[in-house]
């Protein structure tokens, strides 16, 4: 290994060949000693305009064009000017190369630290979690971007603007049930899907024949009724991923309406990982800039007060405000995942005698690293905080359980704080929290009345008593009947099957003749 | 591993210009709500600079199946005195802690910053300049000349350099013209040499300086001047004649009233038309132009005659702005007052000499603040007015006595043709 003992800046100020030093010097690091494993970087240096850009676009460097974006990015504009909102150091985007974007605002150390943090930090938790190995395709994510845009553009071209805006607006609506939430049986890959959907179109062009629609079709087929079990299993019913049944039965749409519908359904899916590995991820990438930047320091390539200025910063991200502070809003993954990863290597190299109880398998091992990247390659946020929050760290967070029922009148129940009867019931609690099964609400299609009016049926599982607000739900249904284009019902029923509420809503028009 | 830097400051900017206009043309309706509300409150100069309107957000969400309500678990940081089996109060208004970090987007209205352009855009949207069919090609605009690559002739000051020396020198390294290098060192070799070398060189010197000769440096023919086309653009053009009655009836109130109903129709006027021509007459007995500042705040007194400020009109527009060339808008603001016996003299001005020429003659009466129309008794001139309107003269006119009514009024005028005739009040 090759140590500098030179600095690598001294000041605020950076050009291009300081950012190259500091990310040669932070790769030598990050693979050398850390044994990070990442995909080629790819730094862009933007302006705070280009960054609200990016914001109102889920940080995508492209994306097709709808109105909620303009909506995003007015919202994000106005708190911005009044100085409600600071802007992010960085976005990163999970794509190969890994695309991360600096602002030109920002100093030499902050550009030390969102380099460590996004370029490196992030980047590996993108190539090695296993969620995004299987939920997401780094290689083809830009190009299928670029497709959408072009293939959305290319119908609001041809069958107008606003046809395409209700078809997205519906889509949207059902965004968060886009998504499959078990692997099937292959997985994406984005650029085959961008080169099927041309193919399909430019066949369908060179076989169009305006005669076909002349010919008679005979009488109406008497479809046998078929039993209903053989017609849900037809339709592959249940189905929670309410895009994709769309996209393959609803009947009445047109093709173009149902490649975008797979559109947002893909990208719905592409994000599905980062939601659920929020705290890991944040974690992993605090955790990877603390150990660089520290690193620099002792190698003697950041002065003190370039080091200073990181801890401050360092310091902001992960504070965590109390329950009843009023800045606070929850737990700051941020924060709880860099104390969990700092607490792991604690058990690691440090344990004490409740650690080797709690975590036989990795305390004491000395192997911080591996320990890491083989958490960081095999969970996702609901199973590393259920397996790996020691009840050091609960005590440290001072965590307590807060059971609410509204049907007990007295109050709210103290169900369990950080103590030894309440360590498993916290970490479980906890860990429900960042359950995707448990954040969306649980929305099926059971069934399809095709004897009948085709009415759709939806039924919500009603977990712990949250039903559906009222007029969201009427609205979501009302895009929903309108890419349907029959009846569409909801039934939210608890467990036990009692039904509590029933929504119906009827297609309008204009998506049907759109 | 190579790490690319890319540099993107320079990139365009503002990649969700269109996404934006997307969101505007969505929410127009809402929005030129919130637009017309605000600029009621603001100074006309303020209606130009655009600004931050509120548009209720429940038109533009987009909704999402939601849950609330229900048994609720939560694991919270920060302990400091609670024991397992505690029984908490709960808060006045249920659920008042939040739950999981992101989901508190709940803004009932929602802010955002217009542009001055989009601004104006939305507030005039639906207005349009009656008679806006006389378009003339008059003026030619000199800022109508631009280049259009080079020509061979031209005037001397037009001459392009770089193009013409880059011509001769394709020329002469095509007809191999002797560079001047190889004619230096023969000459340096003839300096000391032998006697029959000395004659070989001197045969070889001559034949490379005619040869330079016959191709010279730079030629007529390498000449180039740079070219320049004249683009007539023909604009249609406005003036906008601001009459006022400044005698001592007149309040500094009603001066406000008509300053901001002039500035209103300047706004207009100028997003029809590229030139706009603003004429300030202002009258008590004896009219006279005047500039803006002493229109507006310039003392005067004496008594009213109105026909003096509609012969100033019209002998201006005799003088200077041929109906035939010009659009012509007028807009006349007073508080009524005339002397009787004028008003013979008017009506004949007006009805043969002005309306003909004006594409629109707007009159406003201004009132006295917090004063109700239609209490007053009409007053000299707008009885005057009313009978020339019965009689079929396309005058417009209007009672305003409050600041917030000048907005009202104006689209009242301007309103859309076809939607609503333009009618007196």
């Amino acid at each position: 290994m090759t140590t500098t003992d030179q600095l690598l800046f001294e000041g605020a100020d950076w050009d291009f060949r300081t950012l190259q030093r500091i990310c040669d010097a932070c790769e030598q690091i990050a693979r050398d000693e850390l044994g990070l494993d990442v995909y080629p970087n790819q730094i862009e240096v933007i302006t705070a305009e280009q960054m609200l850009d990016a914001y109102s676009s889920v940080g995508m460097p492209l994306f097709y064009k709808h109105w909620s974006f303009g909506k995003h990015f007015a919202f994000q504009e106005a708190s911005y000017r009044k100085g409600l909102m600071g802007l992010a150091y960085e976005i990163v985007i999970n794509s190969s190369p890994c695309i991360s974007y600096l602002m030109e605002e920002n100093t030499a150390t902050m550009q030390t630290l969102v380099i460590a943090h996004a370029a490196f930090g992030h980047n590996h938790f993108f190539k090695n979690n296993y969620l995004f190995k299987q939920w997401t395709d780094a290689d083809g994510i830009l190009d299928y971007l670029e497709f959408a845009k072009r293939y959305v553009a290319h119908c609001e071209e041809r069958h107008g603007r606003l046809a395409v805006e209700h078809t997205l607006d519906a889509a949207h609506a059902l965004m968060s049930h886009g998504i499959d939430r078990y692997p099937g049986k292959k997985s994406l890959d984005l650029r085959a899907e961008e080169k099927r959907a041309g193919r399909r179109r430019a066949h369908e062009e060179s076989a169009f024949n305006d005669l076909w629609r002349t010919v008679p079709t005979g009488p109406a087929k008497s479809g046998a009724v078929l039993d209903v079990e053989r017609r849900r299993q037809m339709l592959g019913l249940p189905q929670e991923n309410l895009l994709y049944f769309l996209e393959k039965t609803a009947p009445r749409l047109k093709p173009w309406q149902r490649e975008i519908l797979r559109i947002v359904r893909h990208i719905a899916q592409y994000f599905y990982p980062q939601s659920q590995t929020k705290v890991m991820n944040e974690g992993t990438a605090t955790y990877v800039h603390y150990r660089i930047i520290s690193r620099l320091h002792e190698q003697g390539r950041l002065t003190d007060g370039n080091f200073l200025e990181f801890l401050q910063s360092h310091t902001n991200v992960v504070f965590q405000p109390e329950f009843d502070d009023p800045r606070y809003s929850g737990f700051n993954p941020y924060a709880l995942g860099f104390a969990m990863m700092q607490d792991i290597e604690r058990i690691v190299t440090n344990p004490e005698a409740e650690d080797r109880d709690w975590f036989p398998d990795i305390a004491g091992t000395g192997d911080t690293m591996g320990v890491l990247r083989d958490i960081w390659a095999n969970y996702r946020d609901e199973s590393f905080i259920s397996q790996f929050m020691s009840p050091r760290l609960m005590r440290h967070f001072r965590m307590f359980h807060l059971h609410d029922d509204p049907e007990e009148r007295s109050g709210i129940l103290v169900d369990a704080i950080h103590d030894e009867r309440g360590y498993r019931r916290l970490r479980r609690e906890l860990a429900r929290q960042y359950d995707v099964g448990f954040i969306d609400p649980n929305i099926e299609v059971v069934d399809v009345d095709l004897a009948g009016d085709r009415r759709l049926m939806l039924r919500h599982t009603v977990v712990k008593g949250a039903q559906l607000t009222e007029a969201d739900t009427k609205r979501v249904l009302q895009h929903l009947a309108d890419l349907w284009t029959y009846d569409v019902s909801l039934v939210e029923a608890d467990a036990s099957g009692t039904v509590l509420k029933e929504y119906v809503a009827n297609p309008r028009k204009i998506a049907a003749v759109a | 591993m190579a790490i690319h830097i890319v540099d993107r400051r320079l990139n365009p900017g503002s990649k969700s210009l269109e996404n934006r206009q997307r969101f505007l043309r969505r929410a127009k309706a809402l929005v030129q709500g919130a637009v017309k509300k605000s600029s009621q409150s603001r100074d006309i100069k303020d209606v130009l600079e655009g600004g931050e309107v509120s548009v209720p957000i429940d038109g533009m969400d987009e909704p999402r199946f939601r849950r609330e309500g229900g048994t609720r678990d939560m694991v919270l940081p920060g302990n400091k005195k609670f024991v397992e089996g505690d029984i908490l109060p709960r808060p006045n208004q249920s659920g008042g802690k939040g739950r999981g970090a992101g989901e508190g987007d709940s803004e009932d209205t929602f802010r955002f910053v217009l542009s001055r352009d989009e601004f104006v855009d939305l507030f005039l949207d639906d207005l349009e300049l009656p008679d806006l069919a006389k378009r003339k090609l008059a003026e030619v605009e000199s800022e109508g000349i631009r280049r259009a690559g080079y020509t061979t002739s031209g005037s001397p000051a037009n001459i392009s350099v770089s193009r013409t020396v880059s011509r001769a020198l394709a020329r002469r390294v095509a007809l191999r013209r002797p560079r001047r290098e190889v004619l230096e060192a023969l000459e340096a070799e003839l300096l000391d040499c032998s006697e029959e070398r000395r004659a070989e060189l001197m045969a070889e010197i001559e034949a490379l300086k005619a040869k330079m000769r016959r191709i010279p440096f730079i030629d007529p023919i390498d000449i180039r001047y740079r070219r320049f086309e004249t683009v007539p653009k023909p604009v249609a053009q406005a003036v906008m004649f601001c009459l006022m009655d400044v005698s001592g009836s007149m309040t500094e109130h009603m001066k406000d009233l008509a300053k901001r109903f002039y500035m209103l129709l300047y706004v207009f006027l100028k997003r029809r038309y590229r030139h706009v021509e603003i004429v300030f007459i202002r009258h008590t007995d004896r009219a006279e132009e005047v500039d803006e500042q002493t229109f507006f705040y310039g003392p005067a007194s004496g008594g009213t005659l109105v026909s003096s400020a509609l012969q100033a009109m019209h002998d201006i527009v005799r003088s200077r702005f041929r109906p035939a060339d010009w659009n012509i808008y007028a807009a006349q603001a007073s508080d009524g007052d005339n002397s009787y016996s004028d008003g013979e003299v008017a009506s004949r001005l007006l009805t043969d000499n002005i309306l003909p020429v004006t594409q629109f003659f707007a009159y406003l009466e201004v009132g006295q603040e917090n004063g109700l129309s239609y209490e007053m008794p009409n007053s000299a001139l707008w009885t005057l007015y009313e009978g020339l309107r019965a009689n079929g003269a396309p005058l417009s006119m209007r009672k305003v006595n409050e600041r917030s009514e000048i907005f009202p009024v104006f689209h009242d005028l301007f309103q859309r043709r076809g939607q609503q005739e333009r009618t007196g009040s």
